[in-house]
C-alpha cells in the first residue's frame, strides 16, 4: 500500500490581536491521517465552526503552511512557496470544491472560462477540439455537457448547477483527490442531494478520493467511509464511519449525535438537550489526553 | 458598445448633459487641427477687439484671434490631462492590485513608496523641475512628471478593493485553475476596480488640468505654448480685466467650467453604470 | 373564525425593476392563501428565491420597492383591533410593531448595535412598547431574561463579548420582551452550530408556550420543521403548494415536492441511496405556464403543462396543490404508518 496522502501531527497557530493584547489560537492540535492510492475512500472531516476543519483542510491545499508536523503528498510536501511548476504538478493531482457555488465563479466572468483555463493549464492541450472534448467529458462526468455550460454565466445557473460544474472543473486534470469544504451548506434543499450523490459516485466509479469537510453528521454517515471529528483543533474520534456514529464513544460525539434533528419524531417537538453533556463535552476542551486505539478500529481520546 | 451610449443617453440625465457639455468642448478643440492661424504667433490680428461676427471671441492684446488660441489651447491642456491620467492609472492599477492580491514583502515595499509620493510636496518639486529643465521642460515631460505624482492615493484605495478580492472564493478557484497571477489581476480583479478607475481618472484630470494652470498663471511652464494655463497667464499679465478686455478671461473661464463640470458628470453616471451590482442587476441577476 | 391571527388572501406581491431600460418583472409571491391560528408554530419551507422572504417581508409589513403588493391583503386579527399589512399606515404598523408584531432576524450582529451595550439596546426596544420605566420596567425585563437563561449581567455586555449562541438568545429576548402575539422567525437558527442550535429551537419553542403567541418560522431545513412547528407550509415558485400538520406533511405527503423533500433527508443509521432531484428550481421572472413544479416532477402529465393546480383540502387540515395527490407515493415505511394511524 503506498500513501497518498499522509498528514503527521500536524498542528498550526495563529497569532491573533495587536502588539498589546496577543493571543495565540491553536486551530489545530497534532492531527493525524493518511489515504492510501489503492482505496479510494471519502474520508470526513467532522467538526463545528472553530473545530479547525477548515484551516486542516487549507492546510492539506497547501494555501497555509502547518506550524509543526508534515503533510505530504506521494511523499512530496504539501506548500504553496515552491516554484509554479511544482505547485502546478500539485493542484492538477489535488483540487478544491468550495462551499459556496454562487461564490465559486467570477459573476462578471462566463463559467466555461475557469474550465478551459484548467484543461490548457493542466492538461497542455492547445487545440480548440481537445479543450473542448476534455471540457465536455468533465461536464459529462458531473451530468451536465459543454452545450449547457458554454457562454453561460453564474447566474443563469442553479447552485446545485453551478456546484456541479466546479466539480467538473476541479475533474478536469483527473485528480486522485478532492478536497470539498462544506460543499453543500449552500446548495438548496431540492438539488443537495445530487451533489452528495455525485461525490459518492466519484469516488466508486472514478476512484477518486474525496476529503469531505461538514458539520452534518447525517450526510457524513450516509457517504464516508471513515471520518474524524474535531473538537476546538483536537481530533476526539477517529475511525469507520458507520462504527463510530452509529456508536459514538466519545462525549463530544455523542453530544452532537444527540444534537441531531431527527425527523423520526416529527411534529413531535422533542427539542430538550441533555445539559449534563454539554457540561461533560465542554470540560474536556481543556484537557489534553491521548488518542487510544479499541478493539473496534477506532480511535479515542480519553483524559486522566 | 453604441447600444451601452443609446441606454446611457436615454436612461440617465447626468450622462446626456455631461456628454453635450465635454463633447462642445472636445469638439472646440479639436477644430484647431484645422486653424487657419497659427497660435503660437502673435499679432496677427487686430488687438483688443471684443467678441464680433469676425472675430467670435475677440481678440487679445497680444494680437491674437481668442477663438483659434483657445482652441489649441484646450486642445493641448485636455491631451495633457488624458496623459497624466492614463499613465497614472496604469501605475495605480499595476500597484494596487498587486500589492493587494499578492501581499507580504510586495505589498510592504510598494505601500512604503506609496505613502513616500503621499508625503511629498508636489509643488515645490514641479517649480524645482522648471528650473533644471527650462526650456527642455515641454508639456509631455510636464506629463510624466506629475503622473508620477498622481497615484498613490488611488493606488491604495484600489488596493483596499483588490485586498478583499482575494479572499473571495472566485479568486482561490481561479488560482487552482491554473491562471496565473497577471491574468486573475486582469481578468478576475480589474473589472471589480474599473468603477475606482474610472471615477479617478476624471479627478485625475481635473487635478492635473487645475495645478497645470496653477503653474502656467505663475509661470512656471513655457509660455510660448498656448494651454489654459499661459492663456491667463498672458491675460493677468496684460491686466485684461483692470483694461477692460473682460472676453480675454470670462471666455475661457466659462470653457474652463463647462469641461469640469462635463467630466464631473461623466465620472459619476458612468460609475452607477459600470458598479458590478448595478451590471449584475442588468444582466438579470 | 376568531381562533385565526393571520389571514392571508390571494396575496400577490412582485417586483418590478427597470435597470437602464432592463425591464423585469418579478413574481416572487403569487397568489397565496393561508391562515396561522393563536398559539401555533407554522412553518415555512422554500428553497432560495422560490419566494419566502418576499412574503414573510409582507408579513412583517415590511414592504419596499421595487417590492408592490398588486393583488391580496394579509390580516392580522390583535387584540387592539385588526390590522391589514398590505394597506397599513405607517402609523399604525408603528403601533403594532414589537408589542403584538415582532421578529426573530437570521444574522444576530445586524441587529444588535455593536457599540451599545445590550442593556440599552432593551432600552431602545421595549422601553416604549411596554409603556415602563425605572424599577417595573427593570423587573420586567430581568425577569424575562431569567426565562431565556441569560445571566442578568448580559445587559452590561458588548455584543461582540457574547458567543454566537448567547447572542441569538439575546434577539431572542428582544423580541419576545413585550409578549407580542405574533412573531415571525427568519432562519432564527442557520448560521448556528447543531449543539446551539436544538438549544435555541427549543428556547423558541418554550418561550412562545409560555407566552401562548403564534410564530411562522422560516428555514429551509427540513429536520428544524419537523422537530420546531406544528403545521408547515410548502412554498414552490411563489406559490403554497402544499400545507398541513407537521406529521402528517412528513410521514403522508400530498405533494410530490414535499414527497421529495422528505425523502432526501439523510437520516443516520440509514445508507440506502437518497433519490436527487433534477432540474432546477423555476426562475420568478418567467416560471412555466400550469403547475410550476411539472418540468422536475416525477409524476407530471400533459394537464399539469397547462392547468394551475388549486389548493384543496386532501385530507384532515390538510391542503395540496397537486393534480395527482392520490398518486403521490407511500414513502411511509411501514413502522412508521402505524403512527400515523394513531
Amino acid at each position: 500500500m503506498s500513501t497518498l496522502l499522509e498528514v503527521k501531527e500536524v498542528s498550526k497557530q495563529f497569532t491573533m490581536g495587536g502588539m498589546l493584547s496577543r493571543k495565540i489560537v491553536r486551530a489545530v492540535e497534532g492531527a493525524s491521517l493518511s489515504l492510501s492510492v489503492e482505496k479510494p475512500e471519502i474520508f470526513t472531516i467532522i467538526g463545528e465552526s472553530g473545530s479547525g476543519k477548515t484551516t486542516l483542510a487549507r492546510m492539506i491545499l497547501g494555501l497555509e503552511l502547518p506550524s509543526s508536523g508534515e503533510i505530504s503528498f506521494r511523499g512530496k510536501t504539501v506548500s504553496h512557496k515552491v516554484g509554479r511548476a511544482e505547485r502546478l504538478e500539485f493542484m492538477a493531482n489535488v483540487q478544491p470544491v468550495f462551499q459556496n457555488p454562487f461564490e465559486a465563479f467570477n459573476p462578471l466572468k462566463r463559467i466555461d472560462r475557469y474550465l478551459e483555463s484548467t484543461a490548457t493549464r493542466f492538461l497542455k492541450l492547445r487545440q480548440r477540439d481537445d479543450i473542448d472534448a476534455a471540457m465536455d467529458g468533465a461536464l459529462q462526468k458531473v451530468g451536465l455537457s459543454l452545450a449547457e455550460v458554454r457562454g453561460r454565466y453564474p447566474h443563469e445557473m442553479s447552485g446545485g448547477q453551478l456546484q456541479r460544474a466546479a466539480i467538473a472543473r476541479a475533474l478536469i486534470p483527473n485528480p486522485p483527490l478532492l478536497v470539498a469544504d462544506e460543499p453543500v451548506s449552500m446548495v438548496d434543499a431540492s438539488l443537495r442531494m445530487s451533489i452528495v450523490n455525485l461525490l459518492k459516485s466519484l469516488r466508486d466509479d472514478l476512484k477518486v478520493s474525496v476529503i469531505y469537510i461538514t458539520h452534518d453528521l447525517a450526510t457524513a454517515y450516509y457517504i464516508s467511509n471513515r471520518l474524524i471529528i474535531m473538537q476546538r483543533g483536537r481530533i476526539v474520534e477517529m475511525g469507520d464511519a458507520r462504527t463510530v456514529l452509529d456508536n459514538p464513544e466519545h462525549p463530544y460525539s455523542r453530544l452532537l449525535k444527540a444534537s441531531v434533528l431527527s425527523t423520526e419524531d416529527a411534529g413531535d417537538g422533542k427539542l430538550a438537550t441533555d445539559p449534563g453533556m454539554v457540561a461533560l463535552a465542554g470540560e474536556l476542551v481543556s484537557k489534553p489526553g491521548r488518542l487510544v486505539d479499541r478493539p473496534d478500529g477506532r480511535l479515542v481520546r480519553v483524559y486522566g | 458598445m453604441f447600444s451601452v451610449f443609446r441606454d446611457l443617453i436615454r436612461y440617465n440625465i447626468e450622462f446626456a448633459i455631461g456628454l453635450i457639455l465635454v463633447g462642445a468642448v472636445v469638439i472646440f478643440a479639436c477644430l484647431s487641427y484645422f486653424a487657419p492661424v497659427d497660435p503660437t504667433l502673435i499679432y496677427v490680428a487686430m488687438p483688443d477687439q471684443p467678441p464680433s461676427g469676425q472675430y467670435w471671441f475677440g481678440t487679445n492684446s497680444r494680437g491674437q484671434d481668442l477663438f483659434w488660441q483657445l482652441s489649441a489651447a484646450f486642445r493641448n491642456s485636455l491631451i495633457f490631462g488624458i496623459t497624466v491620467a492614463v499613465l497614472s492609472r496604469i501605475i495605480s492599477i499595476t500597484v494596487g492590485l498587486l500589492s493587494g492580491y499578492v501581499g507580504g514583502w510586495v505589498d510592504r515595499v510598494l505601500m512604503f513608496i506609496n505613502d513616500i509620493f503621499v508625503a511629498v510636496p508636489i509643488f515645490p518639486i514641479l517649480v524645482l523641475f522648471y528650473f533644471v529643465l527650462r526650456n527642455n521642460m515641454d508639456s509631455f515631460t510636464l506629463a510624466l512628471i506629475m503622473a508620477c505624482f498622481g497615484w498613490p492615493f488611488d493606488a491604495r484605495l484600489i488596493r483596499s478593493v483588490a485586498l478583499g478580492l482575494k479572499h473571495r472564493e472566485f479568486t482561490r478557484h481561479a488560482v487552482f485553475a491554473g491562471m496565473s497571477t497577471p491574468k486573475i489581476l486582469l481578468e478576475e480583479h480589474l473589472p471589480y476596480v474599473m468603477p475606482i478607475v474610472f471615477s479617478t481618472f476624471m479627478a485625475n484630470m481635473l487635478w492635473s488640468i487645475g495645478l497645470e494652470v496653477t503653474l502656467a498663471v505663475l509661470g512656471f511652464t513655457n509660455l510660448n505654448n498656448p494651454t489654459i494655463g499661459t492663456v491667463l497667464y498672458w491675460a493677468i499679465s496684460h491686466s485684461a480685466i483692470v483694461v477692460g478686455v473682460w472676453w480675454w478671461i470670462v471666455i475661457p473661464v466659462v470653457l474652463i467650467v463647462m469641461t469640469f463640470l462635463g467630466l464631473f458628470l461623466l465620472a459619476v453616471s458612468m460609475n452607477e453604470y459600470i458598479d458590478p451590482r448595478s451590471r449584475l442587476r442588468r444582466m438579470g441577476a | 373564525m376568531t381562533q385565526d391571527i393571520l389571514t392571508v388572501d390571494g396575496l400577490k406581491a412582485y417586483y418590478q425593476m427597470n435597470y437602464f431600460g432592463v425591464e423585469r418583472e418579478v413574481r416572487a409571491v403569487d397568489g397565496i392563501t393561508m391562515t396561522v391560528r393563536k398559539n401555533e408554530i407554522y412553518g415555512i419551507a422554500g428553497e432560495s428565491s422560490s419566494g419566502k422572504t418576499s412574503f414573510i417581508k409582507v408579513l412583517a409589513a415590511a414592504i419596499r420597492p421595487p417590492m408592490r403588493v398588486v393583488d391580496g391583503s394579509a390580516k392580522f386579527n390583535f387584540k387592539n383591533g385588526p390590522i391589514d399589512v398590505t394597506t397599513a399606515t405607517p402609523q399604525q404598523i408603528e403601533s403594532i410593531r414589537w408589542r403584538h408584531l415582532s421578529y426573530i432576524m437570521q444574522g444576530s450582529m445586524s441587529t444588535l448595535n455593536p457599540v451599545r451595550r445590550i442593556g440599552k439596546t432593551f432600552e431602545d426596544f421595549a422601553k416604549r412598547p411596554l409603556a415602563a420605566s425605572g424599577t417595573p420596567y427593570r423587573e420586567r425585563v430581568l425577569g424575562h431574561l431569567e426565562r431565556l437563561k441569560l445571566p442578568a449581567d448580559v445587559l452590561n455586555a458588548y455584543p461582540h463579548e457574547l458567543s454566537g449562541g448567547m447572542r441569538q438568545r439575546v434577539t431572542i429576548g428582544l423580541a419576545t420582551v413585550c409578549h407580542p402575539e405574533f412573531v415571525i422567525a427568519d432562519e432564527p437558527t442557520t448560521a448556528l452550530d447543531v449543539v446551539v442550535q436544538k438549544e435555541v429551537l427549543g428556547l423558541i419553542r418554550e418561550i412562545q408556550q409560555d407566552m401562548g403567541s403564534s410564530v411562522v418560522f422560516v428555514t429551509h431545513d427540513m429536520s428544524v420543521h419537523a422537530n420546531m412547528t406544528d403545521r408547515v407550509g410548502i412554498i414552490y415558485a411563489g406559490r403554497l403548494v402544499e400545507e398541513g400538520p407537521t406529521r402528517q406533511m412528513f410521514f403522508a405527503p400530498k405533494h410530490p415536492y414535499t414527497a421529495h423533500l422528505v425523502a432526501s433527508l439523510p437520516r443516520i443509521g440509514d445508507t440506502t441511496q437518497r433519490p436527487a432531484l433534477e432540474g432546477r428550481p423555476p426562475s420568478l421572472a418567467n416560471p412555466p405556464a400550469g403547475c410550476r413544479f411539472h418540468p422536475r416532477c416525477p409524476l407530471a402529465i400533459d394537464k399539469c403543462k397547462t392547468e394551475v393546480p388549486p389548493l384543496i383540502p386532501v385530507a384532515n387540515d390538510h391542503r395540496s396543490a397537486c393534480w395527482r395527490w392520490q398518486d403521490v407515493g407511500p414513502l411511509v415505511k411501514p413502522h412508521q404508518a402505524n403512527r400515523v394511524m394513531a
